[in-house]
């Protein structure tokens, strides 16, 4: 039996310890993992609470993410428990696996910490990865803090082993901005986390000798359709159950998650919709703008898959013009979140303004002014009642100012 | 046996994740439609082995090793009074031609060899090699 870890209600944790915690306190039966800067400590300090005892699971060394992710789907297809974490280059290495996970309806949960992707060889973060692994069929949830961090991966386990979901699950936080960055978090009691992820549940396991099942078929043209088709439809209804249990972690915690999340958007002309760790920086952008007189809001997908468009749609009824920024090199077209939110507006009939940003690419600082800069354009499309700025823009560019039309 | 087509069922139908029972009823060990005894490779083939009950010494290897369960085999009891398995012929239903049973086979002169498709079992049989073409080699 693991020792209780003895945890004060306020501890100070990055979003890496904050993990590390949430996996322990999840009792996960199988941890594989290869180390990757910015999330190795997430698997080095569960790797110290399982030789300290405080874990009943196993760690498998392995010698690739590609085995990483390999040996999580074993573990999971045998009835397990299982979680693991990677960054960038890794998570890259994994997205083959990634594919396999989903389509066998395994729950695993990944903790990712958002890093970019080479070349140039970068490690921090910005949003390259959970772009590339945006359609392996996982729920992506999004975190902006080491608090959330924590919350998120409880969450995580809840959602992804949820009889009506069966999915495997990511959260995502920034790359040292959250992961290396200490900050005060409420945990709960490990016997109160592990009540309220509950036991796990295996289903077809391959462990069960008596009723042996086969893993990984091969499916041609009659079936793969129809596989994938309830995939998604698994992936598409997993809303109501992510809202019930995030409502259910608010009656424990008192915090309070939504599919989408919004500050100050009510009474806003202009939204700005931005995912990770500048949501926090555009807070105090938005809360100047409007000492300023500018009606600003903003708005973050808490989940980023399934992605709640109709939710999104609604959100952003009565605003003028929206600006969508993106912390992933777009590479030939628009930013992804720019994308799902215009087609989320277009499919309800909404024609505000919405203009894409980039930013933060392989760390680069993003500050409240940088942030105000964007208001004030979107502002101006607001005003005109039509686009006057160019169609995608660079913040904190260095160089003559680069937009595209 | 079942084929794929009769087999096809719609999307509200489908195996969850893919993950395929062996058994409709385990407890009973009644076979599910994707045991792969239900399920017809023939096709698969391009070569076939062909077996040989002269040369055979029993030692099972094939049955073993067969991916598919193809070698039928009847419970006798051997000289020295013990059980075993006689390995009766194979399934072509049920043999996709890999050719593994070749390869693990002990004796001397495999007692299986792969053949074409389309040369009859009586005719690859008269083909079979002797100790005398051994020696030659």
């Amino acid at each position: 039996m693991a020792e209780r870890y003895e945890l004060k209600s306020k501890e100070v944790w990055d979003g890496n310890m904050a993990a590390a915690h949430a996996l322990r306190q999840a009792q996960v039966d199988v941890v594989a993992a290869y180390p990757i800067t910015p999330s190795t400590p997430i698997v080095q300090n569960y790797a110290q609470f399982l030789a300290d005892g405080y874990v009943d699971g196993e760690f498998v060394k392995v010698e690739s993410e590609h085995s990483a992710m390999s040996a999580c789907v074993g573990a999971a297809a045998a009835g397990g428990r299982v979680a693991t974490a990677t960054s960038s280059q890794g998570y890259a290495l994994m997205v083959e696996v990634l594919y396999q996970a989903s389509g066998m309806r395994l729950p695993i949960v990944m903790t990712v910490v958002n890093r970019a992707l080479a070349s140039p060889l970068n490690i921090h973060g910005d949003h390259s990865d959970l772009y590339l692994g945006r359609d392996a069929g996982w729920i992506h949830l999004m975190v902006n803090n080491p608090q959330e961090v924590y919350d998120m991966t409880l969450c995580a386990f809840k959602i992804g082993e949820d009889e009506r979901v069966r999915l495997p699950v990511t959260t995502n936080q920034d790359g040292f901005l959250v992961s290396h960055t200490a900050q005060v978090v409420e945990p709960l009691q490990d016997e109160d986390a592990y009540k309220f992820i509950g036991e796990y549940k295996a289903l077809n396991p391959m462990l069960d000798t008596k009723n042996p099942v086969t893993y990984g078929a091969q499916t041609e043209e009659e079936w793969h359709f129809e596989h994938k088709a309830v995939q998604h439809k698994a992936l598409m209804e997993s809303f109501p159950v992510i809202e019930e249990i995030f409502n259910e972690f608010e009656k424990l915690t008192g915090r309070k998650y939504n599919l989408v999340e919004t500050y100050k958007l009510d009474d806003a002309d202009i939204a700005l919709v931005v995912m990770g760790s500048a949501y926090e920086t555009a807070m105090l952008a938005v809360d100047k703008a409007r000492s300023e007189g500018i009606k600003v809001g903003l708005l973050m997908p808490r989940v980023f898959r399934p992605f709640p468009y109709n939710e999104i749609a609604k959100k952003l009824k009565n605003v003028k013009a929206i600006a969508a920024l993106d912390r992933s090199a777009p590479m030939g077209t628009t930013g992804a979140l720019y994308n799902e939110v215009a087609g989320a507006l277009v499919a309800n009939g909404q024609s505000a303004i919405i203009t894409n940003y980039i930013y933060g690419l392989g760390g680069r600082d993003t500050t409240v002014e940088h942030i105000l800069e964007v208001i004030k354009e979107t502002k101006q499309n607001a005003d005109a009642g039509k686009r006057v700025t160019d169609l995608q823009g660079f913040i904190n560019l260095r160089g003559p100012k680069l937009s595209f039309n | 046996m079942a084929t794929p087509k009769e087999m096809l069922t719609t999307w509200d139908n489908i195996q969850f994740g893919a993950v395929l029972p062996s058994f409709e009823d385990p407890e009973k060990k009644i076979r599910s439609k994707f045991h792969s005894y239900n399920y017809k490779v023939a096709d698969w083939r391009v070569e076939k082995p062909v077996f040989n009950r002269d040369l055979c010494i029993d030692c099972d290897f094939c049955w073993v090793f067969c991916p598919d369960s193809c070698f039928e085999v009847e419970e006798v009891v051997n000289k020295r009074g013990k059980k075993q398995a006689k390995i009766k012929g194979i399934n072509y239903n049920l043999c996709k031609g890999c050719g593994v049973c070749v390869e693990v086979c002990p004796t001397p002169i495999k007692s299986l060899l792969m053949f074409p498709e389309h040369v009859e079992t009586q005719e690859a049989l008269k083909q079979w090699p002797t100790k005398e073409d051994k020696k030659d080699k």
